[in-house]
């Protein structure tokens, strides 16, 4: 029963109930909603249906190398922080068939090109601010910059957005470092606040379009009293009081730069498998290789587009050899771009402080350790000089 | 060349820039005026003829014979030295020498060179400066050749 | 047609529509007129391009992503005359599969084409200046766009100085062409090689060994420079060395390319994308990207 014309801005209270209610309501607009769900032993995103779907009452407990899920004592919907997948997988997915050729007159003629067909509708359910902040970076590149992706670009106008802001975070994030979180400032058209706590179960949601807001009526949003907004910022900032990693970006560029002999290389690149988890994992890692092929009979080939790593070996080959062959020059150039280069590319650099990196490299590299100990070697050089 | 002396002409050449008027009256006295004409041998590999050349025009061409095969492996031109080997040393040339056209030079007696930088040693100091000059060039030009850097697999950055 | 300005130093933008909206990522046919042979391993292939309204169809410097159909795509300089209408040609050395697969072409064939992308010989920049024209091996191919243009606009250059060198002699590009702009007013041509035989009767020695015979006039030269990245090193170094100005010295740089343009992030050097930001590139900006090992 809609009681409050939800305009963008405005913040409201919903009942837990209503968060079924949300999903069935964007189903039923033609969304396939994306969201958390247990697979695996981990949270991951994929198609979901019912709130029964979402990974109630769990969380995950993450370290360097670690991430375990663990049953919480509560109900929450929304109790984890980030698992291995981002959105990145469904706006610019692992693997993509760009098109199909065949044989014609003229040679050879394009069919069943990816980016001239409907893209999928999705609506992304449960999206943390700094995967907010991870697409919006994405968007520079695949849409702002010189020429348009539009197989992302096509997805990217599709989706509809319903972010959820933090009430914990894992040993791992550092997103206050990075500008990039908890809170949710900005690119969703809802965003949610669990409050679960003292037997209170409850969620205050704010819209950020007008579509928000309509959906937001549709499923009863009253007008949130002052105190269930308390309570709200009050969740946000525990979980603000949880992050403990801090990456230092103050001259990160010109540090990274200029540190191209650090020991410090030589140092990670023991540790380092040059696994690439790291850029499978990372939100805004956007890296794609191409290959073309055909059929033994030669009458029609195909294109693909497949994610790809700066970690192998073959990322930099050019007649002869690869540019990049040690593994400490894969890592130093993974780092250096993410950090430093992106800046001069994009305005910015590519690091939301997710953590999953950290997470999920079977070495444990923690990149916030890396780029303080390259400081402290700067420092320490400069001191002697 | 006819209407200058040997003087004036090497007081032009290159190599004797920054050489004290004395010492290149000095260097003038001991050379000779030559023309060779196209596609002469000027030296072969293992002479033991120990001239130093100063080319003032034309081009000589430096190779190395192998396997029936005759490979050119440096050209040199205007203003540049030839031989350099024989002033240091009076051991045998390593490679042959042939005027790819008509080639003037001034050319003198290696052995008599040597005589006079020991005579006189700020003179030799100073041709030594200057064929070290010569010899570190052409190794550093070598060391790129010897990369082999157009094919395909080669030298990369 | 003419006129110089019609392009910018920045390239020609990406002119190839291939089905509904331009989508850089979907290649066009375009018919091969003939493939010529250059050296034992080195073909110029000739496509024919239809349509055009007569303007330049890339600038000088600029690249083509050529697809082999059912084979693989890789980024081509374009090596013909920018002001020829209907025609683009590329000298291509077979290294591989899909080289292969390009320069064993026959008339008729169809290769796809994506492109022109890339940024340009400063050829507006370079007007009222002495140009020099440093090219090793293939590296002359990127470069030819060059020299057609300025022949075709004498007028707008000074003195042209073309310094080539090459492996052997039989490795060398363009022979005939290169003896005939030998005769031209106002230019020189030099050529060189690592090695030769008995017949060659040119200079022997690396490329930096030709500017001894040369009169540069720093203050008023530009310099285009394309070929390993080894001799380009060593060419800059000379060129410095002899009073050259970092912002008047321009080279072409190269790296791994899937796309072409700037989403797959292989052919990154420090910040710049050699795709997007290059391949041409003024020393200024390369200063301390090139020849920092493994970057």
């Amino acid at each position: 029963m809609a009681t409050t014309q939800a305009e963008p801005g405005t913040e409201l209270v919903l009942e837990v109930e209503a968060i079924g209610e949300l999903i069935s309501r964007l189903r039923g607009r033609g969304y396939e909603v994306i969201g958390p769900t247990r697979r695996d032993g981990a949270i991951v995103y994929d198609s979901i249906e019912t709130v029964e779907d979402l990974p109630v009452g769990w969380t995950d407990e993450q370290a360097p190398g670690k991430y375990r899920l663990k049953k919480r004592e509560d109900g929450a919907l929304f109790g984890y922080t980030l698992g291995p997948h981002s959105w990145k997988r469904f706006l610019h997915p692992p693997e993509v068939r760009l098109f199909q050729i065949e044989n014609s007159s003229d040679g050879f003629r394009i069919v069943n090109s990816a980016a001239a067909q409907a893209p999928p509708k999705y609506a992304f359910f449960g999206v943390r601010a700094c995967e907010l902040a991870a697409i919006s970076l994405q968007d520079r590149i695949l849409i702002g910059d010189k020429y348009t992706d539009a197989i992302y670009a096509d997805r990217r106008r599709e989706v509809f957005i319903v972010a959820v802001q933090c009430a914990q975070a894992s040993a791992n994030c550092f997103c206050t470092s990075m500008g990039a979180g908890p809170q949710v400032k900005e690119g969703f058209d809802i965003v949610l606040t669990e409050v679960s706590d003292d037997g209170r179960h409850f969620f205050v949601a704010a819209a950020g379009t007008p579509a928000g807001a309509e959906l937001l009526t549709e499923i009863g949003a009253k007008k949130a009293p002052a105190e269930a907004v308390k309570q709200a910022d009050k969740a946000v900032d525990g979980a603000v009081a949880m992050i403990t990693k801090r990456l230092e970006m103050s001259g990160v560029r010109e540090l990274l730069y200029e540190q191209v002999e650090s020991a410090r290389w030589d140092d990670v690149a023991r540790r380092c498998l040059t696994c690439g988890n790291c850029t499978m994992v990372c939100p805004t890692c956007f890296c794609v290789t191409v290959d073309d092929a055909s059929d033994f009979s030669g009458e029609s080939a195909e294109r693909w587009r497949r994610w790809d790593s700066c970690f192998t070996q073959s990322f930099s080959y050019i007649h002869g050899g690869s540019v990049r062959l040690s593994p400490k020059s894969r890592y130093r150039q993974w780092l250096t771009h993410k950090l430093a280069a992106w800046q001069d590319q994009f305005g910015s650099s590519g690091c939301v402080g997710c953590g999953r990196c950290i997470t999920w490299c079977p070495a444990g590299i923690d990149i916030t350790e890396e780029v303080a100990t390259i400081r402290d070697g700067a420092h320490a050089a400069a001191a002697r000089e | 060349m006819e209407n200058a002396s040997l003087l004036e002409i090497l007081q032009k050449h290159p190599f004797v820039q920054g050489f004290q008027p004395k010492h290149i009256e000095k260097l003038a006295a001991l050379g000779h005026e030559l023309k060779l004409e196209r596609d002469r041998i000027i030296f072969r590999e293992g002479d033991e003829s120990s001239f130093f050349y100063l080319i003032v025009t034309g081009k000589v061409a430096l190779e190395v014979t192998a396997l029936g095969r005759t490979l050119r492996v440096q050209t040199l031109g205007d203003g540049e030295e030839l031989g350099w080997s024989s002033v240091l040393t009076s051991e045998g040339k390593h490679f042959q020498a042939r005027a790819l056209g008509v080639v003037k030079a001034i050319v003198f007696d290696g052995a008599r060179l040597r005589e006079a930088c020991e005579e006189d040693h700020t003179f030799g100091y100073e041709m030594m400066k200057r064929l070290l000059g010569v010899v570190a060039e052409r190794l550093q030009a070598t060391r790129i050749q010897l990369l082999d850097m157009y094919s395909p697999a080669g030298a990369k950055a | 047609m003419n006129d110089s300005a019609t392009f910018t130093d920045a390239g020609v933008e990406a002119a190839f529509p291939a089905g509904g909206p331009a989508d850089v990522m979907l290649p066009a046919p375009c018919k091969v007129a003939q493939v010529d042979k250059e050296t034992h391993d080195t073909f110029t292939l000739c496509l024919e391009t239809k349509g055009g309204d007569g303007s330049p169809l890339f600038a000088p410097g600029q690249f083509s992503m050529l697809y082999a159909p059912g084979v693989g795509e890789l980024p081509i300089s374009i090596s013909g005359d920018p002001e020829e209408p209907g025609r683009l040609v590329y000298t291509i050395r077979s290294v591989g599969k899909a080289t292969h697969a390009l320069v064993t072409k026959s008339a008729g064939d169809a290769v796809g084409v994506r492109g022109p992308f890339g940024t340009s010989w400063p050829m507006t920049e370079g007007r009222g200046k002495d140009v020099l024209i440093v090219a090793g091996g293939i590296g002359l191919a990127p470069l030819r766009p060059a020299i057609y243009h300025i022949l075709r606009h004498r007028g707008d250059y000074r003195r042209l100085t073309v310094l080539y060198g090459a492996r052997s002699p039989r490795d060398m590009l363009y022979r005939k062409q290169l003896a005939a702009w030998t005769y031209l007013p106002d230019t020189q041509i030099l050529t060189t090689v690592d090695y030769g035989g008995l017949s060659w009767r040119g200079y022997v020695g690396v490329v930096t060994t030709l500017f001894r015979y040369t009169r540069l006039q720093p203050d008023r030269t530009i310099a285009m420079i394309c070929g390993p990245e080894i001799m380009m090193r060593y060419v800059v170094r000379e060129l410095e060395g002899r009073g050259l100005a970092a912002r008047d010295i321009y080279l072409s740089m190269e790296r791994n390319m899937k796309c072409g343009v700037g989403f797959c992030g292989h052919c990154q050097l420090g910040p710049y994308f050699i795709c997007k930001d290059g391949p041409v590139f003024p020393w200024k900006r390369m200063q301390g990207w090139m020849g920092k090992y493994e970057r």
